[in-house]
């Protein structure tokens, strides 16, 4: 039954595939955000409450949301790693870690940029802030053991196993503003049922996620392919495309 | 449009120095992480590349060397051992 699926476990064709992927993600990325970003520095409203310092939330929400949807991706990948050895899926999970930290990173700065003049301070140990503080420690950390061991396929276990247990923050992230009290808005968008939000700031926020989901995979795609390489440098294949397009 | 002036616009509504700080440094980040996968890529092949060409050449001076030397003097020399 999963027979056709086969094919698609080989490095070189999966290296192959994705390369044909990667210019229609990048195009499709950069026409949603430029859409979205626009619409949200120029057209959409002021808030009635936050003014202009709410086109913060545009880029924001997508980045903090998208950093746990990376986390939860290369701990799927981690798992597949551990439990079938699938070499593809481990590099695929040492692939997505420095976005991840990349795009943590970025939902701390603008958060805390937001944060200054709403909330009167940058930082403040709240549940929520912590707890995104320690995704990042996490990505850090499993980038770390990635380049950790000579033997990628040791270190790809040492860092498969940190993103299993690292799993057990991203529901904290999710729901921290629920269970304590703290100084965090709770969920604006996804709110069950209909969203809190006007259509005219809806449709931006859309479009700027969008974009950056097809951001995060044109990005995965590029490194995924990297590893593809480094893993398999002694392959035949790897070589001609080594020969042919690095030097 | 809810600007009427590009002024309006850089100032936004008084918070324009956070509005713009979040959109320039994810900017940044972004172009940096983008940048710094493309050429990791490039990076990648080059060493792969340069690798390949060091075996092959490695290979062919140990053949090289093999034909020079007849098999009658092999003893008497003390060759070093190709890697």
């Amino acid at each position: 039954m999963w027979k056709w699926l086969h094919p698609y476990a080989k490095p070189e064709t999966t290296y192959h595939l994705t390369g044909k992927f990667i210019p229609w993600f990048a195009i499709l990325s950069v026409i949603l955000m430029s859409i979205g970003i626009v619409w949200a520095l120029l057209f959409s409203p002021a808030d009635y409450q936050q003014g202009d310092s709410f086109r913060i939330f545009y880029i924001h929400v997508p980045s903090a949301t998208l950093s746990m949807g990376i986390y939860v991706g290369m701990a799927i990948a981690a798992l597949c790693s551990i439990v079938w050895q699938l070499r593809l899926a481990d590099a695929s999970a040492a692939a997505m870690a420095p976005i991840g930290a990349v795009f943590t990173f970025i939902s701390l700065v603008t958060g805390a940029a937001w944060g200054k003049p709403m909330w009167g301070t940058w930082w403040i140990w709240d549940a929520r802030l912590t707890s995104q503080l320690i995704l990042l420690f996490l990505f850090l950390g499993v980038i770390a053991l990635h380049n950790a061991f000579e033997d990628k396929v040791m270190a790809g276990k040492a860092a498969g196993i940190l993103t299993l247990v690292g799993v057990i923050n991203i529901p904290i992230i999710k729901y921290s503003v629920e269970w304590w009290n703290t100084l965090h808005q709770g969920a604006t968008v996804s709110k069950m049922g209909k969203p809190s939000m006007t259509l005219e700031m809806l449709w931006p926020f859309i479009f700027s996620y969008m974009g950056f989901i097809f951001l995060i995979v044109t990005i995965t795609c590029i490194r995924f392919r990297t590893e593809i390489l480094a893993r398999n440098g002694m392959r035949q294949w790897v070589r001609e495309i080594a020969i042919k397009e690095g030097s | 449009m809810q600007f009427d002036s590009i002024n309006a616009f850089f100032a936004m509504g008084g918070y324009g120095f956070y509005v713009w700080l979040s959109y320039g440094v994810t900017a940044l980040m972004i172009a940096l992480l983008v940048i710094m996968s493309c050429y990791s890529h490039k990076k990648t092949k080059q060493q792969i590349a340069q690798r390949y060409r060091r075996e092959n050449k490695l290979r062919e001076a140990a053949k090289q060397q093999a034909q020079e030397q007849s098999p009658i003097d092999l003893s008497e020399e003390n060759h070093e051992p190709t890697p």
